[in-house]
């Protein structure tokens, strides 16, 4: 268990409690920034793949259309939407790659080593 | 356009290939599990492989776990028989993979010991919240189970010609094999194995489907449209009311983020970031499998011919198999039926651990021993564990025998979806969710899934011959995952506690840092 009342060194030289470095500016930042990010690509996600499922349900002959000479729309829909569910996932990962992990770090840094 | 071939098929009579690949499987698997027994000592290691699997091992590993023998021949033969309609199928079975990688995968990595459970039990009174995330995980682990071993059996019946009965047995036995003494270790090299092997083996069949066509698939579109009419590669009856066709995509999406045999493989990564990687190995993986598994099930419609699957088997399981052996010659066919066949170990191993981890972790260890049980002990339990569920698993298999199981893989996703999804979503993100909030979502989500199927038409008129069902909607996630977490916020609001809201800064740490994660 973390004792929440253990004091961490800064490197200005000021204490600060963990409690501190949770209320604090930057780790909340990095909070809203993860959900939002979680948010947007989630949202992305429901749009294409519901949207794909609504269009099917109320109009299917939108997916019946041709685009080649027996080809219909449907079947590049339907492989769309599993290529776009992967490109958000990549997204995703590069992400937190770049962004979200050097920031853990940084907040990580401003703990003193357990 | 090619002639429909009339089919020899030894399918039914095992042929030398297939007997031989799939002796060579279960040997090669069995040397792995036995490498594995030396290293299974700990409850680390048995329950998470040491956390010492990587990324990618566990992006196939995953994959593994979840493209069963349903995906494999259940869509190539429903696209071979009914069209467009089984690629929409498709589509649902990949889109939980990024759900889960924006939700889940790392608070329940930082989280957790060894089950979602921890995850949820984090802040909140172990007793009550064990027990009920235990009916949700064990339901969910033991309906998919029934699922699972009924299709197994009548596939290892219908491919290798044996009783159903002993196939129900060697599945058993070999499954039980790689878990009672390789625990996660050998369970992930199967599931590995599996995954390579799945993905090669229709890789070959969707390159000779190809081939036949000059490698361009508006050629085989050509030949679908010709034989069976332009209607296969439209939409047909499988959507009709678009409110039935989103609570099944939810339950199909949804969950995927509360399948304890999913969710545990995250243990097996050293970090949150191993974790986050291997959903994307994952999603790679199973979205390419999903995307040719079509261009099999169309090949065989017009190669094999949709009267000869449906022959052999109404509902077009055979369809991938039948192709193998038309395009490959009986050597082909022997490996793809081996490789259904270690489908079903993976899968039903992958399981079978989950279930094991809910009666020996979660109620054993953590509830009745409040976690202060030796090692040794912690392992014994675990094998007694599987050991158990692994019996059940084939007495259920053999129980249900002939019936009509379709629903429960419905059962399944729903529970999942709206008993265990909801308390894990809120118990990270939500600093007021409390003891009473976290049961009554889990019990509430798993009762009113399983009562809404019960009076819906897949069981109530499909199973119980009923005139007409008590209530319309086949999938009843868009309901029972709103109550689900309906109950969680006002039961939450109405038992406030004190000492879990205290904790979530120490969870916040935990999840958002990783400090402090096993």
């Amino acid at each position: 268990m973390v004792d929440t009342a253990r004091t961490v060194v800064r490197t200005d030289g000021r204490h600060e409690s963990v409690h501190e470095l949770i209320a604090s500016p930057d780790f909340k930042r990095l909070v809203a920034r993860r959900w939002s990010v979680s948010g947007i690509l989630l949202l992305l996600l429901f749009a294409s793949y519901y949207g794909y499922v609504v269009i099917l349900g109320s109009s299917p002959e939108v997916m019946a259309r041709r685009i080649g000479e027996f080809t219909t729309l449907g079947i590049p829909i339907g492989v769309g939407v599993i290529v776009f569910a992967f490109i958000l996932t990549a997204v995703y990962v590069a992400w937190a790659n770049c962004r979200y992990d050097p920031e853990v770090e940084r907040l990580k840094g401003r703990l003193k080593p357990r | 356009m090619p002639a429909q071939a009339t089919v020899e098929t030894t399918l039914g009579n095992p042929s030398a290939a297939s007997i031989g690949f799939f002796f060579l499987i279960v040997a090669v698997t069995l040397q792995i599990t036995y490498w594995a027994a030396k290293r299974t000592r700990t409850s680390k290691e048995f329950y998470a492989a040491g956390r010492s699997v990587s990324a990618l091992q566990n992006g196939l590993a995953l994959a593994g776990d979840y493209m069963s023998a349903a995906s494999f021949l259940g869509i190539s033969g429903m696209v071979a028989m009914r069209g467009y309609d089984g690629m929409i199928y498709a589509t649902g079975w990949l889109v939980g993979w990024p759900a889960l990688m924006f939700l889940v995968a790392e608070p329940l990595r930082n989280l957790g010991k060894f089950t979602f459970t921890d995850v949820v039990a984090f802040r909140l009174r172990q007793g009550p919240v064990r027990v009920a995330c235990a009916i949700g995980g064990i339901l969910t682990v033991l309906t998919y189970t029934i699922a699972q071993m009924v299709g197994s059996g009548a596939l290892i019946k219908l491919m290798f010609g044996i009783p159903y009965e002993l196939a129900e047995m060697i599945v058993g036995c070999v499954m039980l094999a790689y878990v009672l003494f390789g625990g996660m270790i050998a369970t992930t090299w199967v599931q590995i194995i599996k995954a390579c092997l799945l993905l090669f083996g229709v890789t070959v069949l969707t390159v000779l489907v190809l081939y036949k066509f000059g490698f361009n698939p508006g050629n085989l579109y050509a030949a679908v449209s010709a034989t069976y009419g332009q209607e296969a590669l439209e939409p047909g009856g499988l959507v009709t009311s678009p409110l039935e066709a989103v609570s099944l995509g939810l339950a199909l999406m949804l969950g995927l983020l509360g399948l304890p045999h999913i969710l545990m493989r995250f243990y097996t990564v050293p970090d949150a970031r191993a974790a986050r990687k291997s959903v994307l190995y994952a999603t790679g993986l199973i979205g390419y499998f999903y995307c040719i598994i079509p261009i099999v099930g169309f090949g065989s419609a017009v190669l094999v011919g949709r009267s000869v699957i449906s022959g052999i088997d109404k509902g077009g399981n055979m369809a991938a198999p039948l192709l193998a052996e038309l395009l490959g010659g009986t050597p082909f066919f022997g490996f793809i039926a081996a490789v259904a066949f270690a489908t079903i170990l993976a899968v039903v191993a992958g399981l079978t651990l989950a279930g094991a981890s809910a009666f020996s972790h979660d109620i054993y260890v953590s509830l009745i021993k409040r976690g202060k049980a030796t090692e040794d002990e912690q392992v014994q339990v675990a094998k007694m564990g599987t050991f158990f569920f692994g019996v059940l698993a084939v007495l259920l298999g053999i129980l249900f025998k002939g019936q009509n199981v379709a629903f429960m893989v419905g059962l399944t996703f729903s529970i999942a979806a709206s008993a265990n999804f909801p308390a894990l979503l809120l118990s990270v993100l939500w600093k007021r969710f409390s003891t009473w909030g976290a049961v009554s979502s889990v019990l509430g989500g798993t009762f009113v899934s399983i009562g809404m199927i019960v009076l819906s038409p897949t069981v109530w008129v499909d199973i119980f011959h009923y005139e007409r069902a008590i209530i319309g909607l086949r999938n009843p996630c868009i309901v029972s995952m709103t109550v689900s977490f309906a109950l969680g916020f006002i039961v939450s609001l109405l038992t406030p506690e004190p000492q879990a809201q205290a904790k979530f800064e120490e969870e916040k740490l935990r999840v958002y840092l990783g400090i402090g994660a096993e």
